[in-house]
């Protein structure tokens, strides 16, 4: 295995949150205690309901964010103090794609000015060799310079999608984090950009953190999948492996709840309980009052992630090493 | 099977622009009914036309029979008896389809008093009795709560409360769990499974999502640019897709296990509808496209007992993924 591009060690994050005007502010622990490595050139999944920490965890790993606790090393270095020539330089090295590619362009500028730009503030090239990039950018993406020329209202949402992602590539990023990517588009066009991301990561050898909801999507690109449950990583192990053989009764339930064709609902486990709220968590295993088969120590002890065979990690008092998986 | 619901050539057209050409769809009681394809399809706009629902501007033309009843251009007071009374409908934002200001119970009354014949405390009775069955629990204090007090799962729960108060033969769900997180998706597709066998209800689900309708429906159609292109039941569309769309759509979706493979994207978007080609809409993306396909629209037309497809190439297509599967 390659050595890792990005090491995030023991990371949390909470917010302040006030109920009511005159309530008292509790602190909503939105990421707490998540370690990751992602190696150079593979992809790492990470999937979770919403509330889950995921896109904090996506942007306190590219810097938008300060961990309260915990550290971020890119490439063996730890994270620069933002705004620093240093931290620039860093974060011209990774970029991030978001959900909605509307939101993320200006509507007003044609899409090439736009693709330009992180080119323009990085200072990279001369201006006639940062037009050759941006047709160069169109055409890794599929598109072509008349598409360049439009505006983002006159795209179709794979297209900007597209535009987007061109942008992201513009100053040669090892480092892509994509939150959702793919989860406004329809299926076919979906599955353009997935392809078209797969490509491009191959040809440039991008090292991605790909985060969704959407499993199906997110075990086509990744290598290792890690799967978040308020806050904290419940399992994590190689995509193909976890989906196949869940450990965590809460991934076990995710697998179980994505909708296959060709399959009727019989058998499903449908979990009881309401989506996790961060700000008022569980004692103990967050995911107990949920889970079909809680003990009494999971609403007291939290369970640590720990190895139980092969690569795969399960944060699980029930789930306890090679004894669990061979009777699997 | 008589059917419960037969719409025939329908059409909507928004300012001269067709955006439903021509859809031909049969429901029988208490069958679950699946219509999926991409945005812009027209699989919800085939429902908001048949219930009158369309903004006064879109032009509807077709015949919509509910028992028989033309439902296009009857009057108002008789769309009001249906809607909600015999077809009820629920939607996607279930947040923005409650009043804010007003409790659950207020709202779920109204539509009680609208659409049945009950009396004082008989009303509130059943509002409770309703909030039981979509699975609220503690229903008779959660009456007097407002929707801001329920998560987003608890209040598609209360629209599907709502939606079963006027005792309907026929309940569409529009994307009903698209807003939702994967297991509480799967508790309301439950709750909707449970309670349609339970009242015999039959049910149309419109989604996106080819999973979710291949499990839930024992019929689905596949509907592409203001058409039904494929009709079939819902095992057979999976096991055997015949439309090239149909297929492009299945190969399209990352598979949960067994071998990565690439996907199958479809090429190209979606056409505008002001500017539809001519012919089949599909063929500038069909890989089996042939010169035919340019001249005149396919009409749906049964290839086996249950099967209907839109497509002139049908049985290339056929020999195609036949191939596909032998190598």
């Amino acid at each position: 295995m390659s050595p890792p591009l990005v090491e995030v060690s023991a990371i949390s994050r909470s917010y302040s949150m006030r109920s009511g005007m005159f309530g008292r502010s509790t602190a909503v622990h939105a990421v707490d205690g998540v370690s990751l490595t992602i190696a150079k050139g593979e992809t790492l999944g990470l999937v979770g309901e919403s509330g889950s920490g995921k896109s904090t965890t996506g942007r306190i790993v590219l810097g938008l964010e300060l961990p309260d606790r915990g550290e971020v090393r890119f490439d063996g270095q730890p994270m620069a103090a933002p705004n620093t020539p240093a931290w620039r330089a860093q974060r011209a090295r990774m970029q991030m794609i978001f959900q909605d590619p509307l939101g993320a362009l200006d509507r007003r500028l044609p899409v090439a000015t736009q693709i330009r730009e992180p080119l323009d503030i990085h200072g990279i090239g001369t201006p006639a060799e940062r037009e050759d990039r941006v047709r160069e950018l169109l055409r890794a993406v599929e598109l072509t310079p008349a598409h360049g020329a439009r505006y983002p209202g006159a795209l179709s949402g794979g297209q900007r999608q597209r535009i987007v992602l061109a942008r992201a590539l513009a100053t040669k990023p090892d480092f892509l984090v994509c939150d959702e990517p793919v989860s406004a588009l329809d299926v076919s066009i979906q599955a353009q950009v997935v392809n078209l991301l797969c490509d491009l990561q191959a040809q440039l050898g991008l090292t991605l953190l790909f985060i969704s909801h959407d499993l199906r999507v997110v075990r086509q690109i990744s290598n290792v999948v890690a799967v978040m449950y308020l806050g904290r990583i419940v399992e994590i192990g190689s995509a193909d492996d976890l989906f196949a053989r869940p450990e965590h009764p809460y991934t076990q339930a995710l697998v179980s709840a994505s909708p296959a064709p060709g399959r009727r609902s019989a058998g499903r486990i449908v979990l009881a309980g309401d989506p996790p709220n961060p700000a008022a968590r569980p004692q103990g295993c967050a995911f107990h009052p949920r889970c079909p088969r809680a003990v009494a120590r999971c609403a007291s002890e939290v369970p640590a992630l720990a190895a139980v065979g092969g690569d795969r990690q399960v944060a699980c008092h029930l789930v306890t090493g090679a004894q669990t998986r061979d009777a699997a | 099977m008589t059917s419960l619901v037969s719409i025939q050539g329908l059409g909507v057209a928004f300012g001269g622009v067709p955006v439903l050409r021509g859809v031909d769809l049969a429901l029988g009681k208490g069958e679950a009914l699946g219509l999926v394809g991409e945005s812009g399809s027209g699989k919800s706009v085939t429902w908001l036309a048949a219930l009158g629902l369309l903004p006064r501007h879109a032009q509807v033309s077709g015949s919509v029979r509910l028992d028989g009843r033309e439902l296009l251009g009857a009057p108002a007071s008789e769309l009001d008896q249906v809607r909600g009374g015999r077809i009820a409908m629920i939607f996607q934002d279930p947040a923005s389809a409650l009043n804010p200001v007003l409790t659950i119970r207020k709202q779920l009354c109204e539509a009680l008093a609208l659409h049945r014949d009950l009396q004082g405390n008989a009303v509130k009775a059943e509002a409770r009795r309703l909030l039981d069955l979509v699975g609220i629990p503690d229903a008779g204090r959660r009456l007097e709560a407002y929707p801001h007090e329920f998560s987003g799962g608890q209040v598609q729960r209360i629209m599907i409360a709502m939606a079963l108060a006027g005792n309907p033969d026929v309940l569409i769900a529009d994307e009903p769990t698209t807003a939702l997180d994967a297991t509480i998706q799967a508790q309301i597709l439950e709750l909707l499974s449970t309670i349609r066998r339970e009242l015999g209800m039959a049910m149309v689900l419109i989604s996106h999502d080819l999973g979710v309708v291949a499990e839930n429906c024992d019929r689905v159609c596949v509907m592409y640019a203001g058409r039904i292109v494929e009709q079939a039941p819902s095992n057979q569309l999976f096991a055997d897709p015949v439309h090239p769309y149909a297929q492009g759509l299945i190969g399209a979706l990352p598979p949960l296990d067994g071998p990565r493979r690439r996907l199958t994207a479809i090429p190209g978007t979606v056409p505008d509808p002001a500017t539809m080609p001519d012919g089949c809409a599909f063929a500038p993306r069909c890989s089996l496209a042939a010169e035919p396909c340019g001249l005149s629209a396919p009409t749906l037309a049964p290839i086996a007992n249950d099967r209907s497809v839109a497509c002139i190439r049908a049985e290339a297509s056929r020999r195609a993924l036949l191939g596909i599967a032998a190598e």
